[in-house]
């Protein structure tokens, strides 16, 4: 008879008001098994794994863990049973050092010191390298995501969740995070991941459960299983590639930027290096780059918020817009859309329809006299919504009630839909559901067909390479030399990611 | 200036610093939990007609201070239960405790008015507490040293103790701390239960040493200097304790200015000094771009976990 299985579940319900999260969900891990939790936003991943690691109770249902069955009351409880979960949104303490991040996250008292070489000896071990006395707020993503991981293996855990652990590494990062999870699964930790990224199911995971609006889809093999046929399976319908005009040529020069530089913005800011690149009419031109290398920067000084004493820095069709503010350069038809959508992109208490006359009121002249046109912003508001199919109740629902993949439709509708020359976009498919993103993507390239130029500013490699006509990394605040994605190759653009290039590359 | 002048001043500013000390320190405990609490002078207020209440029926100072403490720490879970359990703003509930402190202590006092106590002083043999120099080391009243044991004691608590790092952690992020597994809830019920401990002691310094009688209003605006003081002090005890003694300084020369008749300044110039300087410190620390830097992130703002 085999041994029970690590962690099993039958039959566990959620509900919330109006919604349910989870329907008689079941299924179990193995001991040493690398088990993937795959399904879109909203398909109940996450209430999943909370019930699982005590952070929420499920209505109906139950967990065994090793055969047994347990009532998980809170982490504290999860995690003295051996289950260890790393966040997708981390939950560290910027302000405090990796060291005391750690000890926050353990339940015994641990005094400094033993707590410091306790972490030495699980870093050596894995191969995971971090500096216990950094305050967090320095580290890049991928650090960060090292602290939680290191903070997880401290407890010798048997089942370990990780939630969306690669959506911001770099593909190196990525490689060795897997090296990392391999070498625990063979020592018997059972993995339980979650992710939407297909390739990387197929390449770490054992099996494969696919869960659909709360319900199970299906158990499968990725092994057998193509990208695709999961990706149906989790979508509940076919997947649409990109479609694009076949032969298409760019135009002229839109968008020139040259010897851009900007100074760091505070402490933690990153400083923009003698950035050049042009981008044509019709090209998709993406930035590809670990968080934290010039990103924001980058986007601030295109869009207009961060001005450049130097005019020539920032051209548009030939016309010095450098020292422009953003609205002047809306004028010129620069349109962007900045990563953080609550706060940056939009007002989360104001309606989507207050929302849009924020960037459109003057290419589209919702406001008159000084006075604002609500019935021209309702009605804008309203073809966004429908032209995306962006689900809210309304033009005058509150931007702060929407989910996050809807907003984003919204702010990248509102902006596509005013035809702007030049767009900019950061993270335009972050915490975007696999449907929502192909409608975004559709919408760039055919923006992009009627001859504006488009900056796409992303971490998601996949993204920008399915995406993107030509494309640079940003490393430091340096932008390296532009190459087609038609011949880029992945093992480069990660060594530029991670700051080495080519030459370094050559060496050897 | 005498050297009988320069020891009368520096038990003059020691004695103004206390209280602003004391409650100040507690509400750096407060807000390094991620709560926003002003009302300190209601607090103080209430802490002063306890300690006083207390002293008159026992004719213990020590019971006194214990009472006070109790008042203070009683009023501070009135707002506790308010902004923790009932999530109501932080800023309107603080306040409002400010005015509640005000009144519910003139109520308590009513039947006080115009009794006094034996002031509670030095606990040394006289010829120390009363000798001509040793008094500067010797000669003031307990809760002086317990509130210059306090800044220490609450340096380790924060930097060293498990308990002080949760504390940091749920006023540096409370989602966070709650998904770890902390109750940001308890945490957060024990630093204002704490801080209104601190003020209440730091309330009765004023009806139990300063005057040892109860008036209305005696605490005068003091528990909002103390506010200030831990903006001034970049939520750092070392610093506060600096600030306490700087704006108790700004304080004694306002005394000065009124009973000497001192007067190429007014005395209202120096009763606004610390008030204005608190201001000029925040406006040179924030050009500094380091504006916040050791501000709780989650300073004010209420607990909402997600389901």
């Amino acid at each position: 008879m085999a041994s029970p299985a690590r962690l099993e579940l039958t039959g566990i319900t959620k509900r919330f008001p109006g919604v349910l999260a989870n329907d008689n969900v079941g299924f179990a891990v193995k001991p040493g098994e690398i088990h993937a939790l795959l399904g879109e936003n909203g398909a109940g991943k996450s209430t999943l794994v909370k019930m699982i690691y005590g952070i929420m109770q499920p209505d109906a249902g139950e967990i065994r863990w090793d055969g047994q069955r347990i009532s998980v009351a809170n982490p504290k409880a999860a995690r003295k049973l051996g289950i260890g979960m790393v966040f997708q949104h981390f939950s560290l303490f910027e302000a405090m050092t990796v060291l005391e991040n750690i000890a926050l996250g353990m339940d015994a008292k641990i005094p400094a010191r033993d707590l410091e070489s306790r972490i030495l000896a699980v870093m050596g071990q894995y191969g995971l390298k971090l500096e216990p006395h950094r305050i967090v707020s320095t580290l890049s993503v991928g650090e960060r995501q090292r602290i939680e991981i290191v903070r997880a293996l401290l407890l010798n855990p048997k089942l370990l969740i990780m939630d969306e652990p690669t959506s911001v590494l770099t593909p190196q990062e990525v490689e060795q995070l897997f090296t990392v999870l391999r070498k625990l699964a063979q020592e018997g930790c059972s993995i339980l991941y979650i992710s939407h990224k297909l390739h990387e199911i197929k390449a770490l995971c054992d099996t494969a459960t696919i869960l659909r609006g709360g319900k199970l889809v299906d158990t499968c093999d990725p092994a057998v299983e193509t990208s695709r046929s999961m990706a149906e399976k989790m979508i509940g319908g076919s997947l649409k590639d990109i479609s694009r005009a076949a032969g298409r040529s760019f135009g002229a020069a839109k968008l020139a930027v040259k010897a851009l530089s900007l100074p760091a913005d505070g402490p933690f800011g990153t400083a923009l290096r003698d950035i050049s690149f042009t981008v044509r009419a019709g090209e998709i031109f993406g930035v590809a780059g670990v968080a934290g290398n010039g990103q924001n920067a980058l986007l601030l000084a295109l869009s207009g918020e961060a001005p450049n004493a130097d005019p020539a820095s920032v051209t548009v069709d030939g016309v010095a817009v450098g020292h422009l503010q953003a609205r002047a350069r809306r004028g010129h038809g620069v349109a962007s859309v900045p990563e953080e959508r609550n706060g940056h992109a939009a007002v989360p208490i104001f309606t989507l329809a207050d929302n849009a006359v924020l960037t459109a009121r003057d290419r589209l002249g919702m406001v008159r006299a000084g006075l604002i046109d609500a019935k021209a912003a309702r009605t804008y508001a309203g073809e966004v919504i429908e032209a995306f199919s962006v689900k809210a109740t309304g033009p005058s629902a509150m931007a702060e009630s929407l989910s996050g993949g809807n907003l984003q439709k919204y702010i990248m509708g509102r902006e596509i839909l005013q035809k702007p020359q030049v767009l900019v976009v950061s993270q335009p498919t972050w915490g975007v559901d696999a449907g929502a993103a192909a409608a975004i993507h559709q919408a760039l390239v055919d923006l992009a067909a009627t001859g504006s130029a488009i900056v796409v500013i992303s971490q998601d490699l996949d993204e920008l390479l399915s995406l993107c006509d030509t494309m640079a990394v940003i490393n430091g605040g340096r932008l390296s030399r532009p190459m087609a994605v038609a011949e880029a190759k992945i093992d480069e653009i990660g060594l530029l990611m991670g700051g080495i290039h080519g030459e370094v590359a050559h060496a050897h | 200036m005498g050297i009988d002048f320069i020891i009368a001043a520096i038990i003059t500013v020691v004695g103004l610093t206390t209280p602003i000390l004391l409650a100040g320190l507690g509400e750096l405990v407060v807000e390094k939990s991620g709560v926003l609490n002003l009302g300190v002078e209601g607090m103080m207020l209430v802490g002063a007609i306890s300690g006083f209440a207390v002293t008159v029926y026992t004719f213990n100072p020590w019971f006194g201070v214990l009472g006070a403490a109790a008042g203070g720490a009683l009023a501070s879970l009135l707002f506790a239960v308010l902004v923790l359990q009932l999530n109501s703003n932080q800023v309107a509930t603080g306040l409002a405790l400010t005015i509640f402190g005000t009144g519910i202590s003139s109520l308590m006092g009513l039947s006080f008015t115009g009794r006094i106590v034996v002031p509670f002083l030095s606990v040394f043999p006289e010829s120390l507490a009363k000798h001509e120099y040793l008094q500067l080391i010797f000669g003031y009243s307990p809760i002086v040293y317990f509130a210059l044991i306090m800044v220490p004691l609450t340096t380790w608590f924060l930097k060293s103790t498990r308990a002080g790092l949760i504390l940091r952690a749920v006023g540096e992020n409370d989602l966070s701390a709650h998904s770890i597994g902390y109750s940001v809830i308890k945490v957060r019920y024990a630093a204002i239960a704490f801080g209104g401990a601190m003020a209440g002691i730091g309330g009765c310094y004023f009806s139990m040493v300063i005057t040892p009688m109860w008036a209305e209003k005696m605490t005068a605006g003091r528990g909002w200097i103390a506010l200030a003081l831990v903006v001034f002090a970049g939520w750092r005890t070392g610093r506060l304790l600096a600030g306490a003694y700087f704006f108790g300084i700004l304080m004694a020369l306002e005394l000065y200015a009124k009973a000497s008749g001192f007067s190429f300044l007014p005395s209202q110039f120096w009763a606004a000094m610390p008030y204005a300087m608190t201001v000029v410190a925040l406006s040179f620390i924030s050009s500094r771009g380091t504006a916040g830097a050791n501000a709780p992130a989650c300073l004010g703002k209420p607990f909402l976990p997600s389901t």
